[in-house]
């Protein structure tokens, strides 16, 4: 870990990157504390303001204090991220494994209906879902997590197939080792350094699917603050005030530009080979 | 070539079955039914009864299945549940506006990004190369709606360059045009570094290999040595590449029609997500999907078309 | 005898690398006559790669000619603009490259190719492929009129060789020089490439710089050979000569290390002992002398020079 951070502060960009996250979870975390206003506090004289020294970044159509719901916002999305990251990792991790070390059979339907999900163009297979289940965070997150597994199902079960052939592998089965322990003891630090720079690259896809569905009214529901309802509250009200909007897009530019320079750099860090993958997944 | 082409062709047709299987799979796993969905909370259980029956829901599974691939194959969509106009007609409406709108931004990010690629190639470690270095990873990864929204503010709503909504008057090309350069420029803005980049890999690799030293032993000018003995092959990776990106293009494209009021299968969807007009939404998602895997294919006869290996089921 | 074609003299050519500067050839000197066939023969590593990379002017980046001339026709290539230099290539001055499965282009047909060179000419498109197919058909291959609109991966090795060889002559130039062109090839194509390559050269009337580490093809095809050891020239002659009666111990070293010369009864490979010399800080007497079992006290601290005409060595040992 010390040996990362050297690393990385010799990369500006990286660097950059790493400041940038750890400057919007901090904001995210601490955002009950440094919040000026209460998110859902209803100001009707003072609707849509301009930036001040009272409201940072201006209020809404309802006078609600934009800083504060920027802040708040973070929560949602991070809440999404880490939610529907760590499952679709696990579970890739799970197919992705019996994909690569199961029988052939069993590989190619997997492998058949990974490459199925990703025909879908994401943001569609997401709304044709979220019209039989109405709009709700938990479904962003159900919906996230069933477009990224096959990514990272994909690239456990590459890995798994190209340490599985390894002579000490087969060595070990020829002992005896059970598949369990063979999967523990060794696949899985092989294939953990790519698949947490893959979750990292991952970060700003699954962020602003997150808006982007919020955006269309289809995410959280009013009164919550999420950088997409700030966008659509202030889609609405263009034409009277440009600073919801200004507010509500900075911070996921932050956020993309922050984790993708830091996933890069992780990349190159840990491992070089795997450059010019995972940056593209819907 | 036309047995490759017959080859793939066959490829795309049997990943679209399954897409469209595994979608009619994903909507019977999902809570919720059609009926109560369309009718609302406090509809009767006679009324759900009854329109279950209309739109054969109340069938088994299997048989449902069956009647959806035959309805499929004659090109029955269904119909709308308001206005009773059949989907494919309504799909059809709009799908050329989004094929524009993709075409028009993956055109204008290639013809930017494929020469950005090149000199980056030619002139690496200069401040452009440099520069392109460091943008192409991270503007790729902003979401386009985000890049629509503040187009739509700076260029439309404060300095009224563009229009900004609709698509403009049918008939009159000019306006057409006007209407559509936001909304491809909000698209196609993010790719331009990231086709440079991928441009600009390949091309140094090439540029290394044997047969571009033969090229110039031959005394050729480092012209046509470029473009027609490198780009030709570099371009190659960044073909497949750009086949798969329109997935990600045309989730942008909802949302750009949707920022810019644009007619097209996104603002369709959206709307019918809204009015919760579920023939409308299966309509739209499965038009796309399907013009989603033909734009996988087209990329790959491109690929085929430039490379004689690949033609041959030789893997390069 | 007719006026030098190529003449290169008191060549040298630096890599700067990590360890330092890498004196990859020193003080080489060439000759070649109109006409004539001279081999170049030496182990990987002895700068036959870079003396050609060095005349054709397709150096990598972190080479530098530290000085010496090369005289094509009369005028120094080293002195010559990029214009004018690309002017010649392919013309003048023609190369067959040692692999032939990655030196033609893999996306474009070999028609294709075989036109692109023809640039310089005038003709229609017809008459240059009406030409490309005689060539084709001059270099050996059967059925060319389909096998211009082929691609190099339909080709085997040999075939694409021919059609690299093709290319080379097909503007007729004063030179051509081939790298190790039937090193990727088995042995009865070699041969069968030696032969049309020999028939073609006294046709055109090219002069031809042959470069090999296989002696039979040498001794088969070259009039003239020039032995090369750690970037220099140790030993030239008429190949007859030179390898009738080499004078220099590395050549004699060599010709009893071919495998072909090899009497089955040896039981064992003769080799030179020792290895190459460290080209980053050279020693400074003669270059052999590490590796050499016939070395004088002279030899450890001067260079020998390879002076005089005709058959010659650069050995103390050999000329006195």
């Amino acid at each position: 870990m010390k040996n990362f951070l050297r690393e990385l502060s010799r990369d500006t960009p990286g660097m950059i990157g790493f400041v940038i996250v750890i400057i919007v979870l901090a904001l995210s975390v601490f955002a009950s504390v440094i919040a000026p206003a209460d998110p859902l506090e209803i100001d009707v004289y003072n609707r849509l303001a301009s930036p001040s020294w009272q409201h940072w970044l201006g209020t809404d159509q309802l006078g609600r204090d934009i800083f504060s719901r920027v802040l708040y916002g973070g929560r949602v999305a991070l809440k999404v991220a880490l939610i529907s990251i760590s499952v679709a990792l696990l579970c890739g991790l799970l197919l992705g494994m019996i994909a690569g070390f199961g029988p052939s059979w069993l590989d190619r339907i997997l492998v058949v209906c990974f490459d199925t999900m990703r025909s879908f163009p994401t943001v569609m297979f997401a709304l044709a879902i979220m019209t039989l289940t109405g709009p709700s965070l938990n479904t962003v997150i159900a919906v996230i997590i069933i477009t990224s597994i096959p990514v990272y199902a994909r690239v456990v079960r590459t890995q798994t197939l190209a340490v599985r052939n390894l002579d000490f592998i087969l060595a070990e089965r020829a002992m005896g080792a059970s598949t369990l322990r063979i999967l523990r003891d060794h696949i899985l630090p092989n294939i953990s350094a790519p698949l947490l720079i893959l979750a990292s690259m991952d970060v700003p896809a699954v962020v602003g699917m997150e808006a982007g569905l919020s955006f269309l009214g289809l995410g959280v529901g009013p009164p919550t603050a999420s950088w997409g309802s700030i966008l659509n509250d202030g889609y609405s009200y263009l034409r009277n005030s440009p600073w919801p909007i200004i507010a509500g897009g900075i911070p996921l530019i932050l956020v993309t530009l922050g984790f993708t320079f830091l996933g890069e750099s992780m990349r190159d860090i840990l491992d070089p080979k795997l450059r010019g993958k995972g940056a593209l997944n819907q | 070539m036309l047995e490759y082409v017959i080859r793939r062709s066959g490829l795309a047709l049997v990943i679209l079955l399954l897409a469209v299987t595994l979608l009619f799979a994903m909507i019977h796993m999902m809570p919720g039914d059609p009926a109560s969905i369309l009718l609302g909370p406090k509809a009767s259980p006679e009324l759900k009864a009854a329109l279950n029956q209309r739109m054969g829901l109340d069938q088994p599974l299997l048989v449902q299945l069956a009647r959806f691939y035959a309805d499929l194959a004659q090109g029955d969509l269904g119909t709308d549940v308001f206005s009773n106009r059949p989907v494919l007609e309504m799909v059809l409406e709009q799908l050329p506006y989004t094929i524009v709108l993709v075409l028009a931004a993956i055109g204008g990010a290639s013809l930017v990004g494929i020469p950005l690629g090149c000199y980056s190639a030619i002139r690496h470690n200069s401040l452009l190369d440099r520069l392109v270095g460091v943008m192409s990873v991270a503007f790729i990864a902003i979401p386009s709606f985000v890049i629509a929204l503040y187009l739509l503010l700076l260029l439309s709503v404060k300095w009224r360059w563009f229009p900004a909504m609709g698509a403009g008057d049918s008939g009159d090309i000019v306006d057409q045009a006007r209407h559509l350069v936001l909304p491809a420029l909000a698209l196609g803005l993010g790719w331009v570094g990231y086709i440079a980049r991928l441009v600009r890999t390949s091309m140094l690799e090439v540029m290394e290999e044997n047969h571009i030293r033969t090229a110039r032993a031959f005394g050729l000018s480092e012209r046509t040595i470029i473009v027609h003995y490198a780009l030709r092959i570099a371009v190659l990776p960044t073909v497949t590449i750009l086949g798969l990106g329109i997935g990600t293009m045309l989730s942008g494209a909802l949302f750009a029609e949707i920022v810019f009021s644009r007619p097209g299968i996104g603002k369709l969807l959206h709307e019918g997500v809204l009015t919760r007009n579920y023939p409308v939404v299966m309509g739209s998602v499965l038009m796309t999907t399907a013009f989603f895997v033909l734009c996988t294919l087209i990329s790959d006869v491109i690929n085929a078309m430039l490379d004689p290996r690949v033609r041959d089921g030789e893997s390069s | 005898m007719s006026a030098p074609v190529l003449n290169i003299s008191n060549l040298s050519v630096n890599y700067s690398t990590d360890r330092g500067t890498l004196h990859a050839l020193r003080d080489v000197d060439l000759h070649i006559q109109a006409g004539r066939i001279v081999g170049i023969v030496g182990e990987s590593g002895c700068g036959k790669s870079t003396l050609i990379s060095t005349i054709i002017r397709l150096l990598s980046a972190n080479a530098c000619v530290e000085e010496g001339e090369v005289l094509f026709q009369g005028e120094d290539l080293l002195a010559l603009d990029a214009k004018a230099m690309r002017k010649l290539r392919g013309n003048e001055l023609a190369m067959v490259f040692q692999d032939p499965m990655t030196s033609l282009n893999p996306v474009l047909s070999i028609g294709r190719q075989m036109l692109d060179i023809q640039y310089r000419d005038d003709g229609s498109k017809a008459e240059k492929k009406s030409r490309s197919l005689h060539m084709l058909e001059r270099v050996g291959i059967p059925d060319a009129a389909t096998q211009l609109d082929r691609y190099p991966h339909h080709l085997s090795g040999g075939m694409r060789q021919r059609v690299a060889i093709a290319m080379a002559l097909m503007t007729e130039p004063s030179l051509l020089i081939a790298d190790e062109p039937t090193t990727a090839l088995d042995a009865t194509l070699e041969i069968q490439i030696i032969q049309r390559l020999r028939q073609l050269q006294r046709d055109v009337g090219c002069a031809v710089l042959f470069i090999s580490h296989h002696l039979g093809v040498i001794s088969e095809l070259c009039d003239e050979v020039v032995v090369m050891y750690a970037g220099e020239v140790v030993e030239s002659g008429g190949t007859r000569q030179v390898f009738d009666a080499p004078k220099h111990p590395y050549t004699r070293g060599l010709l009893e290390c071919d495998p072909a010369s090899i009497q089955a009864s040896d039981n064992i490979l003769p080799v030179i002992p020792g290895q190459l010399p460290d080209l980053t800080d050279p020693p400074p007497g003669c270059i052999f002398q590490p590796r050499c079992d016939r070395s004088v006290a002279q030899c450890s601290s001067q260079r020998p020079r390879l002076d005089g005409q005709g058959h010659r060595a650069a050995c103390f040992v050999a000329t006195s």
